[in-house]
């Protein structure tokens, strides 16, 4: 359970920029793997590109997708924080970075139907 | 003050010698009740061993601070109506300091490092030279007047994740005084000041979850200042001056 202190908009665009990181850091070196299959096994590649045609991997790609955009997003938040001007407006820029993730991984989910 | 003819079921953290439990009271609910006046009755009708700390009752002098259903408050400033659930409350020691006995904190360490932070004033002049004119229009002055209402609640403190995480960190308050400082023309600490903020427990530990912010009693912003001193601790570094 989320403890009382912490239940605030800008703490829980804390931790999900933080989750969102260490899934990205677990997902890169699986696709690198599988990149590096195209060299070292091609026929292998291919049978898991036909996996990756399932709709329950094109779900698993949305959040992966709304995932690597909401850290980009959220990063560009906390450098535009540390290094620009103050501004008041934080939870906007917190919530802009949610809105615009989901509306690349929405528009990457429809495109991948 | 009117009975409503209502009671709050109240839990109290109670600690002795490092021992401690929540002990439940029932509370008469009053119109316009702050939780300091909640923790008053308890210890003047139910059991006068409650050690708490408060000074002014008027939100001025930061003494009485206490986490209250889990999240710091300044409890005389805080009305029950605003935190109560369901006429419940939990009431405990500030988060992220040694507890001396029931309520009542040791804010040693919360003091001893505003003078770790070098968040002392340095005077550049001594009481001969003439008054130095300040404008209140600078933005320098502006910055520092913006820092300068903190009452040492250490509410921003027990909000912080970090100083629970990490012991040395400096935490909000002492680095917000040490902003205000950065930010005073008459100061000549700031070579001190800036090394003391970007050691190991300094600014740069700050994850930016703006707890401080959220609670902080007076609306000051810790954060803000804290993502200053980064700014110019880096600055420093490169050699670009403040």
């Amino acid at each position: 359970m989320i403890r009382p202190h912490r239940t605030h908009a800008l703490w829980y665009a804390f931790i999900l920029h933080r989750v969102s990181g260490i899934v990205l850091a677990l997902f890169l070196p699986l696709h690198f793997y599988m990149l590096s299959l195209a060299l070292t096994d091609p026929a292998q590649l291919d049978g898991f590109l036909v996996f990756a045609d399932l709709l329950i991997v094109k779900c698993a790609e949305f959040a992966l997708v709304f995932l690597l955009a909401v850290h980009m997003f959220g990063g560009l938040r906390l450098m535009a924080l540390e290094f620009l001007p103050w501004s008041p407006r934080q939870k906007t820029f917190a919530a802009s970075a949610v809105a615009l993730a989901f509306l690349i991984s929405t528009s990457f989910f429809l495109q991948a139907m | 003050m009117s009975e409503t003819g209502e009671f709050l079921q109240v839990s109290i953290w109670r600690e002795q010698d490092g021992n401690g439990h929540f002990e439940s009271f029932q509370v008469p609910r009053r119109d316009n009740q702050t939780i300091l006046d909640v923790v008053a009755w308890v210890q003047q009708q139910a059991d006068p061993t409650l050690s708490y700390r408060f000074a002014c009752r008027v939100g001025m002098c930061g003494s009485c601070a206490m986490m209250v259903n889990g999240a710091p408050r300044w409890t005389c400033r805080t009305h029950v109506q605003k935190v109560a659930d369901d006429n419940r409350l939990e009431i405990a020691p500030l988060r992220n300091l040694p507890v001396i006995k029931d309520l009542a904190v040791d804010m040693d360490p919360f003091f001893d490092k505003w003078v770790a932070a070098e968040a002392v004033f340095e005077p550049s002049q001594t009481r001969d030279d003439p008054m130095p004119p300040i404008n209140p229009q600078d933005p320098m002055r502006i910055a520092a007047s913006d820092a300068i209402e903190c009452i040492n609640c250490a509410v921003c403190y027990a909000a912080c994740d970090v100083v629970a995480a990490n012991p040395d960190y400096l935490g909000p308050a002492a680095l917000n005084r040490a902003w205000s400082l950065v930010n005073d023309s008459r100061d000549d600490g700031q070579d001190a000041r800036l090394k003391a903020v970007s050691g190991g427990g300094g600014c740069h530990n700050c994850h930016v979850q703006q707890g401080c912010a959220r609670y902080c009693p007076n609306e000051l912003n810790p954060t803000l200042s804290i993502s200053g001193l980064k700014r110019a601790t880096a600055k420093s570094l490169l050699g670009w001056g403040q």
